[in-house]
């Protein structure tokens, strides 16, 4: 989803940041993880933005997506073509205003951005795990954020902030570590993966797999199964979008052409524009990574993990203030699933508001320059700032 | 044009009980501080902000539009977009101390079924809606025999949200109908923008622009 990063137009920047990491679980105290296999060491790569209060009461954690790394902001170095992920949302004065809050965002468990993952190197073998790393989940890579968290001193958290798998992180932070958060903002998410999203990501996993140098996940020796990562990758695009923004986007527009090349080549600007995705992603990420990330969500079920198939039981357990945002042409996690939470919510009195912002670009629309998402964040962090007896 | 966007983010920000419509005025009255309030409807928040700043009211709104929606949240409210008729019962019996329903039965398509949902939830309900039987608009219809069209309701028959037309003598038995107490009735008269206005105590179904009622549960 970094297609869309750019410098800020206005040269407002967090400035410089770095990347920190955090190792835990060394051997024989294991993780235990959700499958009941065990991990260890677990490194958690993250970055943190703004200053800690005295009282620690500023803090909001960030909770990224499918591809995205702890870099939300700022630049690792002056020269850097692209600042992070979400630039436009956190920064002085912005959305996630860092002159304010301490913002922390930590790579997830599983991902290849610095955090252990199947391409880290299993210590019992001294080669990159690859398929022998073992399942994790969205409740193992929350539960490894806390041990950051615990780790960095935070015993509570103003806001909880993410969207897609990100959101997935939220809504289980909340259900897992009741107390530990005033409030969430859940966008663009779901409580349950739905079949259509789990049926995209076994397309995507099967061009993965499919790829002859895939071998069976032991390819960090050699070639790289990016045929099929790029393939995945478009894939993963097309839900990203709508019918709508292609419409707008692409439409039936010919790529640097005045007419049809009657071959295989990218005769359409679409086309064009998902092989170039694909290349790209295969330069940044790791294909078991996708694996066992898009699985991690596709396993993703609050309701039945929390409340015996009951959504409302989920969230007895919870606490705090809720903002939950949807999109209205995001078609891989629907405005009906975001209103499916918010019942649950209600239902147990929680305090929660909903928007379903008019947005054209589909599911990627949370990543994009939205006035309305920007006011709709700042204002609620800015309630509950207050509501904290700031 | 700059002037005038200062003015309004002072106005917003700081609410003020003067400032809002005159019934809203009289509904803000009701209320005793610290009351967990529901308003549907509540447009861009203006009656919940002043609940919340001045009389540390627990206020949620529910509001169809999601411009209003959203500047609701931007102030610092707890709103959610939704469908009043279908987003009400989500909320399990007695949540609020009030739920507000302010100038919207006159839209609504089943008033019987929400009046009931609304005293479900809320231990009592705040209903207040433009009175047809005005004598503007009772004159209107005699002299010029065309639907009449006034300040509180100025829409054309074919463009208008109002799909119902309600007089303070209608509101009273259809409380009796539908089974519900009217605790407190207030009929008022509008003016200057509606900012401003009288308590009509005298002949009020002639001659009030609004009527105002505090409602709980009947005894059936």
């Amino acid at each position: 989803m970094s297609e869309y990063i750019e410098h800020d137009k206005d040269g407002i920047s967090v400035g410089l940041v770095e990347k920190n990491f955090f190792t835990f679980a060394e051997p024989p105290d294991e993780m235990l993880l959700e499958n009941g296999q065990k991990l260890g060491p677990v490194t958690i790569a993250y970055e943190t933005f703004g200053q800690l209060n005295a009282d620690k009461s500023n803090v909001i954690l960030v909770l990224h997506a499918l591809s995205g790394d702890s870099h939300v902001a700022g630049y690792y170095h002056e020269d850097d073509p692209k600042p992070g992920w979400w630039d436009i949302m956190v920064g002085p004065g912005k959305g996630i205003d860092t002159d304010r809050y301490f913002v922390i965002c930590s790579n997830i468990l599983g991902s290849c951005m610095g955090s252990t993952g199947p391409s880290s190197i299993n210590p019992k073998t001294e080669k990159p795990y690859g398929l022998d790393f073992p399942f994790v989940t969205i409740g193992d890579m929350v539960r490894a954020q806390k041990k950051l968290l615990d780790h960095l001193g935070i015993k509570k958290v103003l806001s909880l902030i993410g969207g897609s798998i990100g959101g997935m992180q939220v809504l289980e932070w909340c259900v897992r570590f009741p107390g530990m958060a005033f409030s969430a903002i859940p966008l663009a998410t779901t409580a349950r993966h739905s079949a259509l999203a789990i049926a995209f990501n076994e397309v995507a996993r099967q061009a993965i797999m499919a790829d002859p140098h895939w071998r069976g996940g032991n390819y960090y020796d050699g070639q790289k199964p990016d045929l099929g990562l790029a393939v995945a990758r478009m894939i993963g695009h097309i839900t990203y979008l709508s019918d709508e923004s292609m419409r707008l986007k692409f439409g039936r527009r010919l790529q640097d052409k005045e007419d049809f090349s009657f071959n295989f080549n990218a005769d359409f600007q679409v086309e064009s524009y998902l092989r170039y995705q694909g290349t790209k992603f295969v330069e940044r990420f790791d294909a078991n990574s996708f694996l066992y990330i898009t699985k991690a969500s596709d396993y993703f079920a609050l309701d039945d993990q929390h409340g015996s198939g009951s959504l409302v039981e989920a969230f007895s357990k919870a606490g705090g203030k809720y903002l939950v945002v949807s999109f209205t042409s995001d078609w891989l996690y629907p405005t009906y699933q975001s209103k499916a939470l918010v019942q649950a919510m209600k239902k147990n009195g929680l305090d929660v508001s909903f928007c379903e912002i008019e947005a054209e670009w589909g599911h990627d629309a949370f990543l994009l320059p939205n006035e309305r998402l920007n006011a709709l964040i700042k204002g609620f962090l800015d309630r509950v700032y207050r509501e904290t007896g700031h | 044009m700059h002037l005038l966007k200062v003015f309004w983010i002072v106005s917003i920000e700081k609410p003020d009980i003067k400032k809002l419509r005159f019934d809203l005025q009289i509904i803000a009255s009701w209320i005793e501080a610290g009351s967990k309030v529901l308003d549907l409807g509540c447009g861009e928040g203006a009656l919940l902000h002043v609940l919340k700043e001045k009389k540390q009211a627990l206020c949620t709104g529910i509001e169809r539009v999601e411009s209003k929606v959203g500047q609701s949240i931007e102030r610092g409210l707890s709103v959610l977009q939704g469908d009043i008729n279908e987003e009400i019962l989500d909320y399990p019996d007695d949540t609020f101390d009030y739920v507000i329903l302010s100038q919207t039965l006159q839209q609504v398509y089943e008033p019987a079924k929400l009046i009931q949902s609304l005293l479900r939830v809320g231990k009592r309900g705040i209903v207040s809606f433009p009175n047809f039987s005005h004598w503007r608009i009772r004159l209107q219809l005699l002299l010029t025999g065309y639907a009449p069209i006034t300040k509180q309701l100025p829409y054309e028959w074919h463009d208008t949200p109002n799909i119902r037309v309600i007089t303070i003598k209608d509101f009273r038995k259809f409380s009796r109908e539908v089974g519900f107490d009217i605790l407190k009735e207030v009929a008022i008269n509008t003016i200057n923008h509606e900012r401003r206005g009288n308590i009509i105590t005298f002949h009020p179904n002639l001659r009030a622009t609004y009527g105002i009622f505090l409602i709980g549960k009947g005894k059936k």
